[in-house]
């Protein structure tokens, strides 16, 4: 017994409401963006909640954007921006959580992405995702390629290492003596 | 000075005097950082209320405070700043670290926690709880009136180590 | 160097008081910019938050936000804690509102296991969620009025914050940080009376707090105070990705339990308070409004709450009864292996977002199946609506930064995880 059990309690029904929005919404999807897409995973066939679009990482944008704006999607509702390690090859997965407004489902997003290798920002679509992609940098060490201000933001400045990553140890403490400065150019 | 190194009556009476104004007018700086804040918040309340003991004057400038009350988790990032402001602090001044965050690193043992402010700073009293109970807090703020009264303090020591002389009549009692 | 007001006064030499900062001598203001830090240790910034803004006299020209000095490392811990360890840390998410978070928590990990909660369970878990929302907006709107001056609005709700504390210890023995739920069930069940003592709280926070209205919700000063502060409308909530109190009084009209409905909400009646302009007076309202559905909804919750167990019977979860454990070989040695080992999730990953009180809290916990989770991010809403203060407050004065902080509720177990 695991997620594909529907269970309105939990939320774990959201399948027998939005399978067929889903199914129409994947297919279109599937042809106007052929090639940028790598693989959809669908709710009963794989282990998820939402379906899940694995994305090439230069056309992530271009998804998003026809997944915000456009009728029948309308996600309009950025959740979260995250990343996993997969300890795989590729080593990162950034994650898209995105919610419709209108619709009420949510759908997921992921791009596979290298150690070193950087993702196209949607800051453009979306102000929140400016702070959850320093995040994201600050815990995995993703760059985000046109981002305005990319620096840590949970860790001191000084900090060495990012801490998600697989092979941080728990217990890897870095002192500091002095408390970190005030930034005035960050001002103007 | 009597023949023992005590000092003599007048003197130890006028200490007395002046610790029992200290203990009774306690002024608090509530540096609340996380979950314990909220019981802090808590004692200062109605309910249970810190006014009863004299520490109701609550001061968040270092300068004006004599009793750091650090309530919640003190991070890697925040220890220098929580340095800071104990240094700003004029003397005599007083630590409680409330919590087990404060005390230990409570269950967070992970590469952004401090495991102690008593690594960086010299704590008087260290309550136990997750949060501790408001009477918690204030059984840690009677103890150290108790504390001050007997001049066993680490203000105290240290007062005394800087004028070069004994402290008058230290009462050290067992496991207090 | 002179000044705007005639006055000749120079520096000594070697002094830079711009900090490298730009420096333009032709403009009158430039002597009355000053960059301030309102800094973590703060009494009006809720928890520790640093704000650093360029003020030019009163007004704030421009200020950068910075948090992570309560960061406890939440989302590590995940991965190196059992599922069932993991429940202690999520009270200490929003600790203003700890049964909420076990509640998100349990459900996301049951939805991933494909565990059906029994009834009972259901209806006190719905109950523990409103008791914390209606704690948590009294708590916020009090220090918010704390912030702006009104100190003995905040003692009123906080006596009733009080008594809901005795409620929580009768559920499970802790005033804050509960770990009330597990996963599959509840750690124990509600005793003898309780939904009586549960009505009587209701009733008594309801005239409390048409006390705490007759205060401020009329008070021209608190008008003057709120009304048109810290303005944050319908487009830039999106933006930010507000949700919850905040992102309804700006008039976005989206609750979770009404339209991704979860637990037995489809069961009870309630509305959703909803403004139009986004300032801090409407927060305040939007939350005031919340706590009285709140209200009614855990007067729903009391009556229809029947008898039951409260915790599922699936062998994956249950921790067996110490009858049991101590009695049969096969008890022992389920209780050993659960505690030494953890119960292991199947493979799967999910989102699983409840209408928490501050808004939107998500979990995404991702399993390879085995006891510990591969990725346990918590999405908290703190975060989001703490990155729009910066543009919400551009261009107001400096008092008016701390009560639009104040009405945004930031809780830094949320905001720093």
């Amino acid at each position: 017994m695991d997620i594909r059990k529907p269970i309105p309690t939990n939320g774990g029904d959201w399948n027998t409401k939005f399978g067929e929005t889903w199914k129409a919404q994947t297919a279109k999807l599937r042809d106007k963006f052929a090639g940028a897409i790598e693989e959809i995973r669908m709710p009963v066939e794989y282990p998820t909640d939402v379906p899940v679009i694995y994305v090439k990482k230069d056309q992530i944008i271009d998804v998003l954007g026809f997944l915000k704006s456009e009728a029948g999607f309308e996600y309009n509702f950025l959740s979260d921006i995250t990343a996993t390690d997969e300890e795989a090859d590729p080593r990162f997965e950034v994650v898209y959580n995105l919610l419709s407004h209108t619709l009420k489902c949510r759908i997921r997003l992921k791009v596979r992405v290298k150690d070193g290798e950087e993702v196209p920002t949607a800051c453009a679509l979306w102000t929140a995702a400016n702070w959850q992609e320093r995040e994201t940098f600050d815990m995995f060490g993703i760059k985000f390629k046109g981002h305005p201000d990319l620096r840590r933001i949970l860790m001191d400045e000084r900090w060495v290492g990012h801490p998600l990553r697989k092979d941080y140890p728990l217990r890897g403490y870095q002192v500091f003596t002095e408390p970190m400065a005030a930034k005035p150019e960050l001002l103007d | 000075m009597s023949k023992d190194g005590s000092l003599g009556y007048l003197t130890t009476r006028l200490d007395a005097v002046i610790d029992w104004g200290r203990k009774n007018s306690m002024w608090p700086l509530p540096y609340g950082t996380s979950c314990c804040g909220i019981e802090m918040m808590a004692t200062l309340a109605a309910d249970y209320d810190m006014a009863r003991f004299g520490a109701e004057a609550i001061r968040f400038s270092p300068r004006q405070a004599d009793l750091l009350i650090v309530a919640g988790i003190i991070n890697l990032k925040m220890a220098p700043i929580l340095k800071t402001v104990y240094d700003q602090m004029a003397e005599p001044k007083f630590v409680i670290s409330m919590g087990a965050c404060a005390s230990s690193g409570g269950i967070f043992n992970v590469y952004s926690v401090l495991q102690g402010i008593d690594t960086m700073i010299p704590v008087d009293i260290y309550v136990p709880g997750c949060p501790p109970s408001p009477e918690g807090l204030m059984h840690a703020v009677l103890k150290l009136q108790d504390k001050v009264a007997r001049h066993d303090t680490h203000a105290h020591r240290r007062i005394a180590a800087a004028a070069g002389k004994l402290i008058a009549n230290p009462q050290r009692t067992q496991g207090a | 160097m002179a000044d705007p007001t005639g006055t000749n006064y120079s520096l000594p030499s070697g002094i830079d008081i711009h900090h490298g900062a730009h420096h333009d001598p032709d403009d009158l203001w430039e002597d009355s910019r000053v960059i301030v830090n309102v800094g973590p240790t703060h009494p009006a910034m809720h928890g520790a938050l640093r704000m650093v803004a360029r003020l030019n006299g009163e007004t704030i020209e421009n200020s950068y936000c910075e948090f992570g000095y309560t960061h406890r490392a939440k989302e590590k811990l995940g991965e190196n804690r059992s599922y069932h360890n993991y429940i202690v840390y999520t009270d200490r998410l929003n600790y203003c509102s700890a049964l909420a978070n076990n509640v998100a928590y349990a459900m996301a990990v049951e939805k991933l296991m494909g565990i059906e909660v029994p009834e009972r369970a259901v209806w006190i878990r719905m109950a523990c969620a409103e008791i914390a929302r209606v704690i948590d907006h009294l708590i916020c709107v009090g220090i918010n009025a704390v912030d702006i001056g009104a100190f003995s609005f905040f003692l009123y709700g906080f006596h009733q914050r009080e008594e809901a504390y005795t409620l929580i210890e009768k559920l499970c023995g802790a005033r804050l940080t509960t770990s009330y739920t597990r996963i599959g069930g509840l750690m124990a069940d509600a005793p003898e009376g309780w939904e009586k003592e549960l009505k009587a709280w209701v009733n008594k926070t309801r005239k409390t707090l048409d006390e705490m209205d007759r205060l401020l919700t009329g008070n021209k000063i608190w008008h003057q105070r709120t009304v048109g502060v810290g303005t944050f409308n319908k487009e830039q909530c999106l933006r930010y990705s507000y949700t919850g109190p905040n992102a309804r009084a700006a008039g976005i009209d989206i609750d979770l339990r009404r339209d991704q409905p979860y637990m037995y909400y489809k069961n009870v009646e309630f509305d959703v308070p909803i403004a139009q302009n986004g300032d801090v007076f409407d927060r305040y309202a939007v939350r005031m409004e919340e706590i009285r559905q709140s209200l009614n909804i855990l007067a729903q919750i009391a009556d229809k709450m029947k008898k039951g167990p409260i915790w599922t019977e699936d062998k994956r979860v249950r921790i067996p009864d110490k009858e049991v454990v101590h009695n049969t070989m096969e008890g022992l040695i389920h209780h050993f292996k659960f505690f030494m080992t953890g119960f292991e999730v199947p493979e799967g990953e999910a989102y699983s977002a409840i209408e928490a009180t501050n808004g939107e809290l998500g979990f995404y916990i991702v399993s390879k199946g085995g006891p510990r989770a591969h990725r346990m991010r918590i999405r908290g809403p703190s975060v989001y609506h703490y990155a729009g203060l910066t543009e919400m407050t551009n261009g107001e004065k400096i008092a008016d930064m701390v009560a639009a902080l104040g009405s945004i509720n930031i809780i830094a177990g949320e905001l720093d995880r």
